[in-house]
């Protein structure tokens, strides 16, 4: 299953305003992977990302989703395998109701009534917001909005699922309602988060990005435990790792 | 502005009513579409100081109202938004236009009044029924209805995504004019320099975000072609409807209603 495969090469990519949010990025991404991007603020995790369906141009460097190459002509064809949840649920939702907007990709790749229909409710009852269907999303409280923007995603049954920041915003409860979803999705999923537990549960590989260059990709555990590796780029174990900080400062009492 | 913000998520509601489900919202789009071009090309073609023959015409949005089960008092009050800009347009009429044209004891009423009047009529009548088109039909409908009417494609798409830049323009302004009146320690005065960088800010910044919705709907394989939820098919139903209204605004249009019935009952 090649075409599941994400392939950066040599990526760079210069905003209009002259930033250099990517400086030289590089990295191969198989079938099946659940891959991090971890960084600080501004590290360029969600430039990165916008140029997995090309919602971003490259300025220089190669992009290639399976064995097509993104350029103008394949777009259409890859953004139907690339599913891309955006970081601020308000630049994905348009429609004037929940419902017609989790159905808005269904209806575009051309699927019948009653298909969009139970595509929509699937997705919908995945993320816990059936309930929210008829309403308007910009009604919405921020995570509900975040939960039907991942719907909306869901609903186009995606081979790669691209998502910036998904559990930003959530409660505890749909958190772990969407950790359980990602980990039943079997294809290539790759996500940026500051949920560093997250990121240890779910995923075997991680990449950091720092000041827009790739400063370390490998295996989760291996990369959580070089100390000098996560605070050179403004990271920290996840709090599972870092011993429980309860108990730790108990013992320092009574010590 | 805050009051700007509340009158367009008001208005967004119309597009929500839209979602139901009455005989009115089933019809096909087109039918509607030319329903109400009909209508409006009746009611824009009168003379300027015609009066009398226009009410009859208030009798299509009252029928549409209730069968389609929108809130009376909604759609009144969004048309009644539009009044004011009218007026200002037909605000010099009574100055200019001093011809004497009713007498009603002593008081003489001026062809400028009468052409205000006639031009407030006018536009209450024409602004409901696009009001009405939109709670009954839907924007991306009644695009989507344009198109197979025959109007290219490239238009249409810009129709909507027009529709969509208004409220994305209001949401902004919302957002920034809340932001500045926490921040100015609710001194009135605001300043006018704040105010006219805020403005530039705000076409900035929604320029963006219309940008990023416009990503988001490639992202999701829009490709310029409409899809909409309702079964659509021209039958016999959409073309009762078509004919019946524009039969009736035809011959209210041609025919005067009151010379003919004080003809038959002299
Ligand atoms: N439209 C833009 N124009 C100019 N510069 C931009 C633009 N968008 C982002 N940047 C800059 O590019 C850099 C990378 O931004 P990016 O949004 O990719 O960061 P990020 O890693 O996703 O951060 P965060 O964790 O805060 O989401 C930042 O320095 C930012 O200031
Ligand atoms: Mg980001």
């Amino acid at each position: 299953m090649s075409h599941h495969i994400v392939e950066a090469k040599n990526m760079q990519h210069v905003y209009p305003d002259g930033t250099i949010a990517i400086k030289d990025v590089s990295f191969h991404i198989t079938h099946g992977e659940s891959v991090a991007i971890i960084g600080a603020n501004g590290a360029g995790k969600s430039t990165l990302l916008q140029h997995l369906n090309g919602c971003l141009e490259a300025t220089s460097g190669q992009i290639r989703i399976g064995d097509t190459p993104l350029t103008k002509g394949t777009l259409p064809d890859i953004r139907r395998t690339v599913g891309m949840v955006f970081q601020y649920p308000d630049d994905q939702l348009f429609m004037p109701t929940v419902f017609e907007d989790v159905a808005f990709g269904p209806l575009n790749q051309g699927l019948s009534d009653s298909d969009v229909d139970r595509r929509v409710t699937e997705a919908l009852a995945q993320v816990g917001a059936a309930h929210l269907r008829t309403k308007a999303p910009y009604h919405l409280s921020g995570g509900e909005k975040k939960r039907v923007a991942i719907a909306t995603v869901l609903a186009m049954s995606p081979d790669i699922l691209v998502m910036d920041e998904p559990t930003s915003g959530l409660d505890p409860f749909a958190r772990r309602q969407l950790m359980s979803l990602l980990r039943e999705f079997r294809h290539t999923k790759i996500f940026t988060s500051h949920d560093l537990d997250m990121v240890l549960d779910l995923c075997e590989r991680t990449i950091i990005m720092h000041e827009g260059m790739i400063m370390a990709d490998g295996p989760t555990d291996e990369i959580f435990k070089n100390e000098t590796l996560l605070a050179a780029c403004r990271l920290e174990k996840p709090f599972s790792m870092q011993g429980c900080p309860v108990c730790s400062r108990g013992h320092a009492q009574t010590s | 502005m805050a009051s700007i913000h509340a009158a367009v998520i008001d208005l967004k509601r119309l597009d929500q009513l839209a979602g139901s489900d009455t005989p009115i919202h089933t019809l096909d789009s087109r039918a509607k579409v030319l329903v109400t071009f009909a209508f409006i090309v009746s009611v824009v073609s009168f003379g300027r100081y015609e009066l009398i023959r226009m009410v009859p015409f208030f009798v299509y949005p009252a029928v549409m109202v209730v069968l389609a089960g929108l809130p009376p008092l909604y759609v009144a009050r969004k048309i009644a938004l539009i009044s004011p800009f009218v007026v200002m347009v037909g605000l010099f009429n009574p100055v200019f236009d001093r011809t004497v044209m009713y007498q009603i004891g002593q008081m003489e009423i001026s062809g400028g009044w009468i052409s205000l009047l006639s031009l407030l009529i006018r536009s209450i009548l024409t602004v409901g029924a696009a009001f009405i088109l939109v709670g009954t039909t839907g924007f991306t409908a009644i695009c989507q209805a344009l198109e197979r009417l025959g109007i290219p494609q490239v238009f249409a798409v810009q129709l909507l995504f027009l529709h969509r830049y208004i409220f994305v323009l209001a949401d902004e302004t919302g957002r920034a004019s809340k932001a500045r009146e926490l921040r100015s320690c609710g001194r009135k005065g605001l300043g006018i320099a704040s105010f006219s960088s805020m403005t530039g800010h705000l076409l900035l910044r929604t320029w963006q975000q219309a940008e990023r919705i416009h990503t988001a709907m490639l992202a999701r394989g829009f490709v310029g072609r409409f899809h909409t939820h309702r079964k659509s098919r021209f039958g016999a139903d959409e073309l009762l409807f078509l004919l019946g209204w524009s039969l009736l605004f035809i011959s209210l249009r041609t025919v005067n209603i009151s010379e003919v019935l004080g003809a038959l009952f002299p």
